[in-house]
């Protein structure tokens, strides 16, 4: 599966367009690491424990926007999209979309 | 004056506490700040040659020979004074120098765990950077702004000499 947040598969060409897939995935925090959270509160910088997370639930939704390709018939993935919301204290969505295609390899000229 | 004693000592505690941890998070809190800005001034010197653009046109003088997708994140939280003087600062207003300089953290912060990614995966450029920005912890009380997420995403190619 190729992934590309550009309109195109770079040294591809799009044979068809199938539609818009999607993967979201929403994660708490959880309590060990808000404590130690809450102590980096007081110095700042960066909260490493937050950035794990939320770097693994968003290659989870990625995942799963890729799954739903696969079921489609799509071999990539373009013009891919992250975003994030909030949806309550200490919840946050994180969501991932994309149009997904299917890509041959340029001949090349 | 054996009666007033207990109660100054109280007293004192009540304030000298959250004046200590103020003192401590400025302190701290700016160490920790040049530090970051040091080591990403030498990341950012050391990853020059690897080219980051938000433009979507591609090389037209190059070969592509790979596409693929890549991200940074990191999550900043700001600190105790920062949060401190930031409260003040939103009675009268104006710019907020302390959280301005802790999202510029963060910002190339992420850009340059996107310049690793593209590098290990063998990248020689990374086109249509898009940068995402999103506070995932809300402060206690009235103190609005605990953390923030940034994420730089962007699709890294290989690129080879046309022969």
């Amino acid at each position: 599966m190729l992934l590309s947040n550009t309109e195109m598969i770079p040294g591809f060409r799009t044979v068809r367009h199938i539609g818009l897939v999607q993967g979201n995935t929403i994660r708490a925090k959880n309590i060990g690491r808000d404590i130690l959270a809450g102590f980096k509160n007081i110095v700042g910088g960066e909260l490493k424990g937050y950035t794990e997370l939320l770097t693994e639930a968003r290659k989870e939704a990625t995942e799963r926007m890729i799954q739903q390709a696969q079921t489609a018939g799509a071999n990539a993935i373009v013009n891919v999209r992250f975003a994030t919301s909030s949806i309550m204290q200490g919840a946050a969505e994180l969501f991932a979309y994309g149009t997904a295609v299917t890509v041959e390899q340029e001949t090349q000229a | 004056m054996n009666d007033s004693s207990p109660e100054l000592i109280e007293g004192l505690i009540q304030i000298g506490l959250p004046l200590f941890l103020i003192i401590l998070a400025k302190i701290t809190g700016m160490i920790l700040e040049k530090a970051h800005f040091r080591s990403i001034v030498e990341r950012e010197a050391e990853f020059q040659d690897l080219p980051v653009t938000n433009l979507k046109t591609l090389p037209q003088d190059q070969e592509i020979e790979g596409a693929w997708l890549c991200t940074g994140s990191v999550v900043v939280g700001s600190d105790y004074f920062k949060r401190f003087a930031a409260g003040l600062k939103t009675l009268i207003g104006g710019r907020l120098r302390a959280f301005e300089t802790l999202l510029e953290r963060g910002r190339r912060e992420a850009i340059l765990r996107l310049k690793e990614e593209a590098r290990r995966q063998g990248a020689t450029m990374v086109i249509n950077v898009r940068l995402e920005t999103s506070s995932i912890s809300q402060g206690r009380g009235k103190q609005t702004f605990a953390s923030s997420e940034i994420v730089a995403y962007g699709t890294a190619i290989r690129t080879a000499e046309k022969n």
